[in-house]
């Protein structure tokens, strides 16, 4: 198993500021928009975005919501593994918001696509748009892109892109596995 | 863990302390959708449910009408009122012959005792116990636990009184398995001719005095006193037994504690509890009826996730 570098902590801050700017310069003052981190592995990149758009660009009322897609998975009996729910915190109706799902990686999108349906328990959003740290590359099973890119990553289906958040215990780091 | 150690829900009996633990972590996430503005998702949508009922039922049969339905799931469903059982059909024929329609799983309800173990040995679908005889009805005990679980906390080192008819009562037995299985103290509270004999042998407390029972508790579960079911006079008159087991509110208010009132429903007002204890905070008897479609929709799915393609 070999085990590669794609990002380390300062990339990663610098990567998340720069999709902190440009949600700021689509979304301005976010009174109409939503952020929407889908569990489990989107949570931290979402907690993370929304401190520095609070703390360091200074939004107020900021909305963030934690969206679980369990229910809504496409491989539900088909998957080898059980699946295993996580909780969903949405406080708010999105109906005619800008919402913006947060994940970390995007891979064949089916996670996405199973988003895209959960959101619609929560109201009928204005547009929906998608923020991922790092996208796959040549990998997607459905015609789903990100608007909002930290990074292209070109990998081979064997590969594995894992992303790691200090909030998890070790620094932040990006890595590319390959067994 | 995630994923159930049986492939049909039989009786409590059956199950471990992982699985209570995961069907009521699976069920916080099904409480959490059934207050959506949606409250449906589409998780079951390839799986077909019959619910055979064999016996009356209305709130049971509606909560778990509308958790599969909830779920997304194909839902039949049968009385045997309305049915070829009349006619003389056997159960495994009668199932059988409803299987044969592409069912996935069977949610029955039976007067006889075992029914569903019975099934589960000669039918290919997953059986889901709604109440068999005076045996055992497993959903009601989980969303017992799990209501108290929500009001105190956690189950564990709990005081737990079962007061009534514990004799025809399949929740009382399905109950003392689940609190037991969770580490709360179980004690049943009845006049003696509705106490089966050797229940001591289950390791629960006897009381047949309601004061001292409710002293004990932190938790008291009145069952209904199911008439239906008796052949014989169990006790001399309802209002003898209402004096003796009938919980008031001047009864509450006399003990220094503030103990939590459950009911599986149907109540007779005036009978097991007064109208003004059933419609107090200390009553979470609705609360039950909407932890019982969460706590069954966690159920379904998790068995559901079992059936292979």
């Amino acid at each position: 198993m070999s085990q590669k570098v794609l990002l380390n902590a300062t990339e990663v801050n610098i990567i998340l500021h720069r999709l902190a700017c440009q949600l700021i310069e689509k979304h301005t003052d976010f009174s109409e928009t939503v952020l929407v981190g889908l569990q489990p592995r989107g949570k931290y990149l979402a907690q993370r975005i929304a401190k520095i758009l609070k703390e360091d660009y200074k939004i107020k009322d900021l909305k963030l919501g934690l969206l679980d897609i369990t229910f809504y998975r496409d491989d539900f009996r088909r998957s080898e593994k059980p699946l295993e729910a996580n909780t969903t915190e949405i406080s708010f109706i999105v109906e005619e918001k800008n919402v913006v799902f947060i994940d970390d990686v995007l891979y064949t999108g089916r996670s996405i696509r199973a988003a895209l349906t959960a959101i619609q328990s929560f109201g009928r959003p204005k547009e929906i748009e998608l923020l991922t740290l790092i996208d796959r590359r040549f990998s997607r099973h459905l015609p789903i892109q990100p608007n909002f890119r930290g990074r292209q990553v070109d990998a081979i289906n064997k590969e594995k892109v894992i992303v790691q958040w200090q909030e998890q215990g070790e620094e932040d780091a990006v890595y590319l596995i390959n067994n | 863990m995630s994923e159930l150690s049986v492939n049909h829900l039989l009786g409590i009996k059956y199950l471990n302390k992982q699985d209570i633990q995961l069907i009521f972590e699976t069920a916080d996430h099904f409480k959490e959708v059934i207050n959506r503005p949606i409250k449906k998702v589409p998780s079951l949508r390839d799986i077909t449910i019959a619910n055979l009922f064999f016996e009356n039922s209305t709130r049971t049969k509606l909560s778990f009408e509308l958790a599969e339905k909830r779920l997304s799931a194909d839902v039949i469903n049968f009385s045997a009122g309305q049915s070829s059982v009349k006619k003389g059909e056997t159960l495994i024929d009668t199932v059988n012959n409803i299987l044969s329609m592409k069912v996935d799983m069977v949610v029955m309800r039976h007067p006889n005792p075992g029914a569903g173990v019975f099934l589960s040995k000669h039918v290919n679908a997953s059986i889901v116990n709604a109440g068999d005889g005076a045996h055992e009805h497993p959903t009601q005990a989980l969303l017992d636990s799990y209501s108290i679980r929500e009001r105190l906390g956690s189950v564990k080192g709990k005081n737990v009184v079962i007061v009534g008819d514990i004799l025809h009562s399949r929740v009382a037995l399905s109950n003392i398995y689940a609190l037991q299985l969770q580490g709360a103290n179980v004690m049943v509270c009845g006049p003696k001719t509705l106490i089966p004999k050797y229940i001591d042998k289950l390791g629960v407390k006897v009381e047949t005095d309601l004061r001292k029972a409710l002293k004990w508790c932190d938790v008291a579960n009145m069952l209904r006193v199911q008439n239906e079911r008796m052949d014989i006079s169990y006790f001399p008159s309802t209002r003898e037994y209402t004096q003796q087991f009938g919980v008031s509110k001047t009864l509450l208010d006399s003990l220094d504690k503030e103990i939590t009132i459950m009911h599986p429903g149907p109540i007779n007002r005036g009978v097991e509890i007064t109208s003004d204890v059933a419609d107090s905070k200390q009553a979470i008897i609705l609360d039950q009826v909407q932890n019982g479609v969460a706590i069954r929709m966690a159920v379904i799915y998790l068995l559901a996730s079992k059936i292979k393609q």
